[in-house]
């Protein structure tokens, strides 16, 4: 019957969110259709409008989307630091709500990039994944970095602790992959192509890059740009609503009290 | 010195005592976990008996002809001293928090990075130890011998860069719940930064590579080893502040 009173009567809540809370916010739903709209556009380029590869024929057309998910989950992972460092800093928990949303969202474009590329690299080198290649093992360890930080924030109950110790493992994550990826690239010869940076003449199914396919990347690059804005400000949207759950939770238990 | 960082005068001296210089606080602690380990030996002889365990294990289910024989010798070594080392960095922290000394460290007029750097010392000597041993019986059971002038090194500052980024995870791990099942999870991929160029090097040495194929791996252990040594004294204080 208490209940029944206090929710007639709802408490005071500190309201964190700038949402109304109620309804869909306009800004994100307009959002969401431009991005589904690129995700189409970006589809007819990679099928229609790009020509044919030589070499590799149609199985080329991988690499658009393998390479724009890649990016979007660099940079997905690359904002995680930065939360986590912010809040490091100035310890609102806003941030710590971007970091986990961010790495989810990058762990799924991750997932894209690690599923991708070894059909591709089937095609290309006759083999999904050649052992020991600095690329293909910085990749898949960085998915699993991100993995066990998700697995960190399970084990954690007091929630800024979890949000003190996800900011820190995010730095320490961050930090081994760079060196994975970059450190050992340069030492290591890697038969990945490179897109971005000088090219070594050792990769195997290297490509020129010609005008048509450059367009179809820049959009794709684009477009993976816009999905992980887009599922990341959906992932923020559902943690603050819940955050508000919480707290509409308390006040009314408190009233009670 | 010893026992100024226990528990029992910590908390009444805070006040009136100036913190305890960093090296002197770091020292104390890392006597104190040695002293503990000469009086159980619980620690470094589960260690051992691991790794003297995976090492069999390993002579079993490869077969190691004499052409790869360098790259499996530094693979298998490694992989030993790892997960071995997952053994000790899970009990560093572990041990303090279920007997609640943890707290009494943290109330010492100490800065808090000693207890890392402390830990760390701990931790490291253990893994020294089960790798100076483990070398000879290696070195039997496949057939090549790994006393070579430059492997120590390597195995210095690969268990440094290892026990240092472990003692900073083992440290978060510590407060989850089921940190023994989360420890190894959250530090083998970061762990692994330190692996490549650890495995390589050991490689490069075994096969008798080039000088300059050594030291471009030994240059990046080095690195990697500096970079998370200066995070880990960083970071150490967001992981014990309350």
């Amino acid at each position: 019957m208490a209940t029944q009173a206090s929710l007639d009567n709802p408490p005071q809540v500190p309201s964190q969110t700038s949402s109304t809370g109620r309804g869909f916010p306009t800004g994100l739903a307009v959002l969401t259709g431009f991005t589904g709209v690129m995700l189409l556009a970006a589809s007819y380029m990679v099928f229609v409008y790009a020509p044919m590869e030589r070499t590799l024929g149609n199985v080329q057309r991988i690499f658009y989307f393998h390479v724009a998910s890649a990016w979007a989950g660099a940079l997905a992972f690359l904002v995680a630091l930065v939360a986590g460092i912010v809040f490091l800093i100035n310890g609102k928990m806003q941030w710590d709500r971007v970091g986990k949303s961010s790495v989810e969202v990058g762990l799924m474009l991750l997932t894209i990039t690690l599923t991708s590329g070894p059909i591709w690299g089937q095609y290309a080198w006759g083999n999904p994944w050649p052992a020991w290649d600095p690329k293909l093992t910085s990749a898949a360890v960085t998915w699993l970095s991100y993995a066990a930080y998700l697995m960190l924030r399970q084990g954690i109950d007091d929630p800024r602790r979890r949000a003190r110790f996800a900011a820190i493992y995010v730095i320490i994550a961050f930090t081994s992959v760079i060196f994975t990826y970059v450190g050992v690239r340069f030492v290591e010869q890697t038969i990945h192509p490179h897109v971005v940076g000088p090219s070594a003449s050792t990769g195997e199914g290297d490509f020129g890059v010609s005008a048509r396919i450059g367009q179809t990347l820049g959009f794709s690059l684009l477009t993976f740009t816009a999905v992980y804005a887009t599922l990341l400000a959906h992932r923020l949207r559902l943690e603050n609503l819940s955050e508000r759950i919480k707290q509409v939770k308390s006040a009314v238990l408190a009233r009670q009290g | 010195m010893t026992d100024r960082v226990e528990a029992e005068t910590a908390q009444s001296t805070r006040r009136t005592l100036k913190p305890t210089p960093l090296a002197q606080a770091t020292l104390a602690i890392a006597w104190k976990d040695l002293r503990s380990e000469l009086r159980r030996r619980e620690l470094v002889a589960a260690m051992l008996v691991f790794a003297l365990l995976s090492l069999l294990i390993f002579s079993f289910a490869l077969e190691v002809d004499a052409r790869s024989r360098a790259a499996n010798a530094a693979g298998i070594l490694w992989v030993t001293l790892v997960f071995a080392g997952t053994l000790g960095l899970g009990r560093s922290l572990g041990r303090e928090r279920d007997q609640g000394s943890l707290e009494g460290v943290l109330l010492a007029p100490i800065d808090r990075s000693a207890l890392y750097f402390g830990k760390l010392i701990g931790n490291f000597l253990f893994m020294i130890i089960v790798a100076v041993i483990i070398i000879g019986p290696l070195s039997v059971l496949f057939g090549i011998s790994l006393f070579t002038p430059l492997l120590p090194l390597i195995l210095l500052l690969g268990i440094l860069g290892y026990a240092g980024v472990g003692t900073l995870v083992a440290s978060l791990a510590a407060y989850t719940r089921g940190r023994e099942i989360l420890m190894p999870i959250l530090l083998l991929p970061i762990a692994l930064s330190i692996l490549i160029p650890a495995v390589r090097a050991t490689r490069a040495v075994l096969e008798g590579a080039a000088y300059s194929d050594i030291t471009i791996w030994l240059n990046l252990l080095l690195a990697t080893n500096v970079v998370y040594i200066v995070l880990a004294y960083l970071l150490f204080d967001f992981i014990v502040s309350e």
